[in-house]
């Protein structure tokens, strides 16, 4: 992929996460960096996943409390 | 390794039909057996007997001639099986409701009790553990493929969004990475034997129900869009009940090879999960919209094969009994 792309990202509808064309490098607030080298990645947007920053589908029980 | 292992021998026959396909596949292609009558399709026999003749469409059998793939009595016969198999899935379930309905109550947060995963989470014996892979190997061992057959059949942006989807599943060009073998070496590592086909003898016709579901909607392209509601249920499921899993193998003296499948699931079938609801399916149902009432068979059929092979595991598990039909074939070290 050029570099020179803008990169690609999808809002969720509600609750949900984030979704972007990978590979990514994420930065964390505490400094350190993570990677994903999936083809979509999705970032968690709830603060509920246990694989934070990516979604392991935790929101379901936001979603489902907010209700 | 497990996934590029030869062909499987022919499995033992369980009745008079599976009986009529092994006899004639062990034959020249041309001389298909009559088919017996039947009617317990949610059996051994029948399950076993479709399960055959799907095979010979993935990897064959060791001894049987290709060429019985497309034998007209054969698929004839196949035919008879799979309309008895949709007919009593039909009967079962009545009026299902639509796929967005469906789909909203899977997305309810589940603390998985009553279910497998839950049970091994919470007291799973390695025994248990063991016979859980032995008979979701029968899918996970040729994962995706049933659903790859969906590919020439969406087009578009549904079509895109699926292939993406399979990609991840095949390991996104690393073969390490294919998920099939992931579960393979998980079997591995629980000291099961991941040879193709080797847990078959094993399976009860539950587990053979659930691989046949998605073979007899992938092999008709009337059914593409009841695969793609299977597949959406599978994988909106798939990453809260890998989560259990994870911590269910971790329970036990286990090397990372014996959950590594799971642990990638979680992470990757959130991805899956939104990418098969937004992607494939809001596509699918945007440019066709007459496949809606195929899409909420697709996913009501195959809660219901998940839940019977649920039920015989957790019945049997529950009274300290094995829910498979011999013990699973371990490695022979």
């Amino acid at each position: 992929m050029s570099g020179s792309e803008p990169a690609d990202v999808t809002l969720p509808q509600g609750r949900g996460p984030i979704l972007v064309r990978g590979p990514v490098t994420v930065r964390l607030p505490d400094g350190s960096v993570v990677t994903s080298e999936r083809p979509t990645v999705a970032l968690c947007t709830c603060l509920l996943s246990e694989r934070y920053p990516f979604c392991d589908t935790s929101h379901r029980r936001h979603v489902r409390s907010a209700k | 390794m497990g996934i590029v292992s030869a062909p499987p021998p022919l499995p033992q026959p369980r009745g008079p039909v599976s009986e009529m396909v092994t006899a004639s596949l062990r034959a020249e292609p041309g001389s298909a057996k009559p088919l017996p009558s039947f009617d317990d399709v949610c059996g051994d026999d029948v399950q076993l007997a479709l399960y055959l003749c799907y095979e010979l469409h993935y990897r064959g059998f060791d001894g049987v001639d290709d060429g019985w793939e497309w034998d007209p009595d054969l698929v004839a016969a196949r035919g008879a099986l799979e309309r008895g198999f949709e007919d009593r899935l039909r009967d079962e379930l009545g009026t299902v409701p639509g796929s967005a309905e469906q789909i909203g109550r899977m997305l309810a947060p589940s603390d998985g009790d009553g279910s497998p995963s839950g049970f091994l989470r919470d007291e799973g014996k390695p025994w248990q553990i063991q016979e859980y892979l032995a008979a979701r190997s029968l899918y996970h061992l040729k994962e995706a493929d049933p659903q790859t057959w969906a590919i020439p059949r969406t087009h578009g942006d549904a079509q895109s969004a699926l292939v993406a989807l399979q990609y991840d599943e095949y390991g996104g060009g690393r073969p390490e990475r294919v998920h099939a073998r992931l579960f393979a070496d998980m079997m591995s590592a629980w000291d099961l034997d991941p040879a193709y086909g080797a847990q078959v003898e094993a399976a009860p016709w539950q587990a053979m129900a659930v691989v046949n579901l998605m073979s007899l909607f992938g092999l008709h392209r009337a059914h593409r869009g009841a695969l793609l509601g299977q597949f959406a249920r599978a994988e909106i499921g798939s990453s809260p009940s890998s989560r259990r899993l994870v911590e269910a193998f971790r329970r036990h003296d286990v090397a990372e090879a014996g959950y590594r499948f799971y642990s990638e699931h979680v992470e990757a079938d959130a991805v899956h999960d939104q990418l098969v609801r937004r992607g494939v399916l809001d596509a699918l149902l945007r440019d066709e919209p007459e496949l809606e009432a195929d899409v909420a068979f697709g996913l009501a059929a195959s809660g219901y094969v998940d839940d019977a092979l649920a039920g015989q595991l957790l019945g049997n598990w529950e009274r300290g009994r094995s829910g498979l039909r011999e013990s699973p074939r371990l490695i022979s070290r």
